[in-house]
């Protein structure tokens, strides 16, 4: 009854090519955007903020950056850990020798970085494909853990291999409490999903999704798949990148390669699929559960008064974890996106189903 | 974009009953977290250290009720070993309890080098003992570290000591063979300064995580044939480095590892190949000491350990029951200047720049024999800088050598130059220790 | 001389190593077109089932649920020559799992009259074997069989879920710290040609001996492939499933099979790696050693697997020896998987992997 677009007329081109075509819509993304930006500063807790919101925003930027690159343009990649610490170290080196530089530029700048090796590790799926390319990108992830352990240019030469980050600082204000640290990501990631939603409904989205679908006869359409396949591996880099340096900056603070390694890689590859592979929307969802859950997990028992063993707990967490996967895939393989779809179907009709 | 509603309910649901415990349970607690890896490539390792730790503080709660009456309330929180997920602990745990965290022991350098960062802000004390960052026992710049009991730079001298008793080393060759991790990385200035004084080569040959990739390095020790190799491995590493090195015909006695590499999960699954093979001790293993009469009275006689009970008396369940009893008397230090309630992890810091553990403190502690004095002071967050070496019979780890004292001589210019770095990287003004009571 | 021989020996027994995982991956990739991320979990959990269960250090419910496992297996595997025998006589639907049952209690009385102590490998083998037997059905049935028709990339992420629940399920019911596993396969370095070169050239009997039970695997799976029915049948499926399933053959069956016969080859693994470097979490990462080795050699190629195992394994030992001084060291791990992308260039389906021909 309230969800229902009865009487909205689309009479522009304009009106009818929006992002959010329908009132309600637009409505509930302000009203969320409203909760995020006021209300969430004003009622979460510093616990909330560090160890859920902080890590859930930046992961879901990844999210996106990945999703456009194995959800929209159908490359799978299994290096996605390594893209983020070629982002981390970048905005790292970026920061330390030109410091007077404002930090949302080096941020940009690590995208950037990201973006020229992801073009680079995307080469070979010109003519990798499936499985085959997965595993290529397994080599990205490897080499570059190598590269940021053992060539000391990256970490400044410090003794450890373990670098710090630099103060935020923008425009003369420092961000330290949670709060600020928060609004920040919020504002970022904000920003990546507006673009990224664009992104992908334009000319360059379809010419994705062509390939996605089937790179063959994209081809036979008209659609270079050079220019496709690397601009995919350009622009996922990218949010990958800038997400990578804000896991450092502001989630980390201080960090080693293994902060980024196959594991960060894995987790992100399921926060893709079980948000909902091609779909924005299913970047946050996913990324919201893949951070909630173990967190969820590991404090269940114990507010239920289960002594568990911290060992049974995380054994648990992993079997839990897996058939969680598991169960997911068999009952929604599209997703938690296509579920939030498929209420939203319904809630067209309800309450009066006929 | 729906989701972050979604996620901020879930979150706060999620926390809710937590934090209603929270109101609920006494006030008369002190609340210290436990970061642990009882999963994954380090769990033969951190399993040992984690029951030392839960069985001391239970002991005490058995035994004396807690700590001046404050009852302690321990959690574990499982790292796996990894950074991130140890600062999502860190963030968890830092505010439970009436007085917050008392001190952290993040049992992983990574971990350590990431809090060092956040402590600070937070008020809580980081205790590293014989772990973290070597120039952290500088504690005019680092506050709130307390890498008690040795650094890596005060280990990697002590080695270089011993093996240079041994005969000259000059154009003799030493490899170290270390995990390719801030904790691995530790005493390369160290070996690499030593080898300019000393006048042997010195060749770093890096493990990558979790270690069990180790052949090429042996064949290249092979054909190397270093006089001495060092070992700077953690989890199953250790024990896969003495496994390659017996099948490569290495000699197991030219082999000495650092104290986090000579434990028994090191040596026990090499059987006989372990037989020789040498390492820093910070202290003895064994149950002949007072505490473990205790620890079996008041837990295991009752069914309530937390390790197997041949287990008890390992040398990292002994290190674990040593990491405690530093946390506990810290706070007890605090309590003596500020009243016996829980402390804040503002007050055990105190506790811990000035803790002063006595021989006979010691001995009163039930620790006789397995921990020798130590002194915090503002400018020596170290406390003591004494090991021994050890030596693996094929059945039990035999001392060979009497305490060996790192140089400080050689090792505090170096360790106030690289702590005076941080500080001017991080802008922190330095404390000055003078003024200091 | 002498060293640059013992590198390229030494690499090829590790080859040996990183094969016997391989082999795994493609023999579920050709019977099913899964690529099977959990092979290296499965070692693990092949593995800390055989150690543990040799160890005696477990309550008995371990070892009467071992037990218990083995014999249904072994009376299931009787009813199935039974009914092959004299299909007439054979017992009916019903009577079958009441039998099966019958042979699963006796398992577990036996294991209570023996007590906890621990097995010798010669029980302890058979039943972890038939741990990965039940393994196997319990994922068709749960996991395959529900994802039928679903595209590759989805049962990929399906097997990762697998690798997850299998790694927390093993450690949660095994334990989850370091066991020797000691089968009596001797570990002491050989020293082969010394009058040659000085030192000789070291060879671990270890690594002779595990490149002979991975040649005796392979000659028995070529058997069981070549000149079995069942064999017959999984070629059949690997070559066409619909056309397979046409002519009458069950793929269920043939899948409950295949992972079966996996899940014996990630038993070989693990004890082969389990006795070289003990049973702890970590050698179920050695499924990360073995997917360049079959980016190399081809998903679907049987001898890709043991060629490309050869290579990688030569290749990045090798490499670290004499390319890992220049660079800085530990370059093992990226080196196998840039030789593997290399050559993948160049063949994009891999060594002998089918060519890949596409149509609209």
């Amino acid at each position: 009854m309230i969800y229902r677009e009865a009487g909205q007329f689309k009479t522009t081109y304009r009106a009818d090519q929006a992002v959010f075509p329908i009132l309600q819509d637009r409505i509930a993304i302000l009203l969320i955007l409203a909760v995020a930006f006021i209300g969430v500063p004003a009622l979460a807790s510093d616990y909330l903020f560090l160890a859920i919101l902080i890590p859930f925003l930046i992961l879901s930027m990844a999210a996106i950056g990945l999703n456009i690159l194995v959800g929209y343009c159908g490359q799978i990649s299994l290096g996605t850990g390594g893209f983020m610490a070629v982002g981390a170290y970048a905005a790292y080196n970026i920061a330390l020798r030109v410091p007077e530089l404002n930090l949302l530029i080096v941020f940009l700048l690590a995208g950037g970085c990201a973006a020229l090796v992801g073009v680079l590790f995307g080469i070979p799926s010109l003519r990798i494909k499936g499985f085959y390319l997965a595993v290529a990108t397994l080599a990205a992830q490897f080499f570059l853990d190598w590269l940021f352990s053992r060539v000391g240019w990256f970490t400044n030469y410090t003794a450890s291999g373990s670098v710090t980050a630099p103060q935020l600082k923008f425009f003369g204000y420092i961000v330290h409490a949670p709060t600020g640290k928060y609004l920040l990501c919020l504002c970022l990631v904000t920003v990546a999903a507006v673009v990224a939603k664009n992104l992908v409904r334009g000319r360059l989205g379809r010419s994705w999704m062509a390939i996605r679908d089937m790179d063959i006869a994209a081809e036979i359409i008209g659609i270079r798949p050079l220019q496709a396949k690397l601009s995919a591996f350009a622009v996922s880099s990218f949010f990958i990148g800038v997400s990578g340096a804000l896991w450092a900056f502001v989630y980390l603070e201080s960090w080693e390669p293994l902060a980024f390694d196959i594991n960060r890689s894995f987790s992100l590859l399921f926060m893709v699929i079980i948000g909902g592979l091609g779909s924005i929307l299913g970047c946050f969802l996913g990324a919201a559960f893949i951070t909630i859950m173990p967190i969820f997990l590991n404090q269940v028992p114990a507010a239920l008064g289960i002594p568990l063993s911290t060992a049974t707990v995380s054994h648990l967490e992993f079997m839990i974890f897996g058939a969680l996967i598991v169960f997911f895939l068999i009952v929604e393989p599209h997703g938690l996106a296509r579920l939030w779809a498929i209420g939203k179907q319904k809630l067209r009709l309800w309450p009066f189903p006929h | 974009m729906k989701l972050s509603r979604i996620s901020a309910i879930a979150a706060v649901a999620m926390t809710m009953p937590l934090a209603v415990v929270g109101e609920a349970a006494a006030q008369n607690e002190q609340f210290i977290p436990s970061l642990v890896y009882r999963t994954g490539a380090y769990a033969p390792n951190g399993i040992p250290f984690a029951n030392g730790v839960n069985d001391y503080m239970a002991m005490l709660n058995d035994r004396d009720g807690g700590v001046n009456g404050v009852k302690i309330v321990l959690e574990e929180c499982e790292t796996g070993y990894a950074t991130d997920r140890g600062v999502e602990c860190y963030e968890r745990l830092k505010g439970k309890g009436p007085t917050g965290a008392a001190a952290v022991s993040p049992l992983s350098t990574g971990i350590t080098f990431a809090l060092t960062e956040k402590a600070p802000a937070d008020k809580i004390p980081l205790l590293t003992m014989g772990y973290g960052r070597s120039e952290s026992a500088d504690g005019s710049v680092f506050s709130w570290n307390f890498p008690l009991l040795g650094t890596y730079w005060s280990a990697a001298d002590i080695l270089i000591q011993h093996v240079a008793k041994k005969g000259s080393l000059k154009g003799k060759k030493i490899v170290l063979v270390y995990h390719d991790s801030p904790y691995g990385k530790e005493p390369i200035p160290v070996l690499q300064d030593h080898a300019k004084k000393h006048g042997y080569t010195f060749e770093p040959i890096p493990v990558t995580h979790p270690g069990v990739e180790q052949k090429a390095v042996w064949l290249k020790i092979r054909q190397g044939r270093p006089d001495y190799v060092f070992l700077w491995g953690w989890g199953v590493m250790n024990s896969t480095s003495i496994k390659e090195a017996a099948a490569v015909n290495y000699p197991r006695d030219k082999m000495y590892g650092v104290w986090w590499s000579g434990a028994e999960p090191d040596v026990l699954p090499a059987g006989d190949g372990a037989k020789g093979y040498n390492a820093l001790a910070l202290h003895p293993a064994g149950t002949v000491y007072e505490v473990h009469k205790d620890v079996f009275k008041h837990l295991y006689d009752k069914g309530k350990g937390m390790a197997k009970r041949d287990e008890v008396g390992h040398v990292l369940y002994n290190r674990g029951l040593i990491n405690a009893m530093l946390t506990i008397e810290a706070i007890k230090t605090a309590q003596a200047k500020f009243g016996k309630k829980p402390m804040t992890g503002d007050q055990v810091r105190w506790g811990f720049e000035n803790l002063n553990l006595t021989a006979a403190h010691i001995k009163a502690l039930g620790f006789d024999g397995l921990v020798s004095p130590l002194k915090v002071s503002c400018a020596d967050h170290e406390g003591a800088r004494k090991a021994r070496i050890q030596q693996w019979d094929g059945k039990q780890w035999v001392y060979t050598t009497e305490w060996i004292e790192a140089d400080t001589k050689y090792l505090r210019p170096k360790m106030e130059a690289a702590a005076k770095a941080y500080a001017a990287e991080k802008k922190i003004e330095a404390r000055n220790c003078a003024k200091q009571s | 001389m002498g060293p640059f021989i013992e590198v390229v020996l030494g690499g090829l027994l590790a080859g040996v190593l990183y094969s016997l995982v391989a082999l795994g991956f493609v023999l579920i990739f050709k019977a099913s077109g899964v690529f099977n991320f959990a092979q290296g979990a499965m070692v693990l959990f092949a593995a800390l089932s055989l150690v543990r269960l040799m160890s005696g250090e477990l309550s008995a419910v371990h070892y009467w649920g071992a037990a218990a496992v083995l014999g249904v297996a072994v009376g299931y595997v009787l009813l199935l020559f039974w009914r092959r025998a004299r299909p007439a006589a054979a017992p009916g639907r019903g009577a079958s799992w009441g039998l099966i049952g019958v042979f699963g209690l006796i398992g577990a009385a036996l294991a209570a009259l023996h007590g906890t102590a621990g097995w010798s490998g010669w029980v302890a083998i058979p039943a972890t074997a038939a741990i990965m037997g039940l393994l196997a059905v319990a994922i068709e049935r749960l996991v395959l069989r529900p994802l039928v028709n679903q595209e590759p990339i989805i049962l990929f992420m399906a097997t990762i879920g697998i690798t997850f629940f299998i790694d927390g399920f093993g450690q949660t019911i095994w334990g989850s710290e370091i066991y020797t596993l000691d089968l009596g396969i001797p570990k002491d370095p050989m020293f082969l040609l010394e009058s040659v070169f000085e030192g000789g050239i070291l060879v671990n009997k270890l690594d002779i001996f595990a490149a002979a039970i991975a040649g005796v695997l392979v000659a028995v799976l070529a058997v069981f492939f070549q000149k079995t029915r069942i064999g017959r049948a999984l070629r059949a499926v690997a070559d066409d499933h619909q056309a397979a399933q046409s002519v009458g053959i069950p793929l269920n069956q043939i899948w409950i099979i295949v992972w079966t016969v996996a899940g014996f080859v990630a038993l070989v693994a693990g004890i082969v790696w389990g006795s070289a470097l003990g049973v702890q979490f970590s050698i179920a990462l050695v499924a990360l050693k073995a997917l360049p080795v079959l980016i190399l050699g081809g998903f679907t190629s049987v001898p890709g697997a043991i060629i490309g195992g050869l290579i990688i394994g030569m290749g990045e030992k090798l490499a670290e020896v004499y390319l890992g001084p220049v660079l800085g060291g530990g370059i093992e791990n990226w080196f196998a998987y840039m030789l593997a992308l290399i050559v993948l260039l160049f063949r994009p389906q891999g060594l002998f992997g089918e060519r890949i021909i596409e149509r609209i």
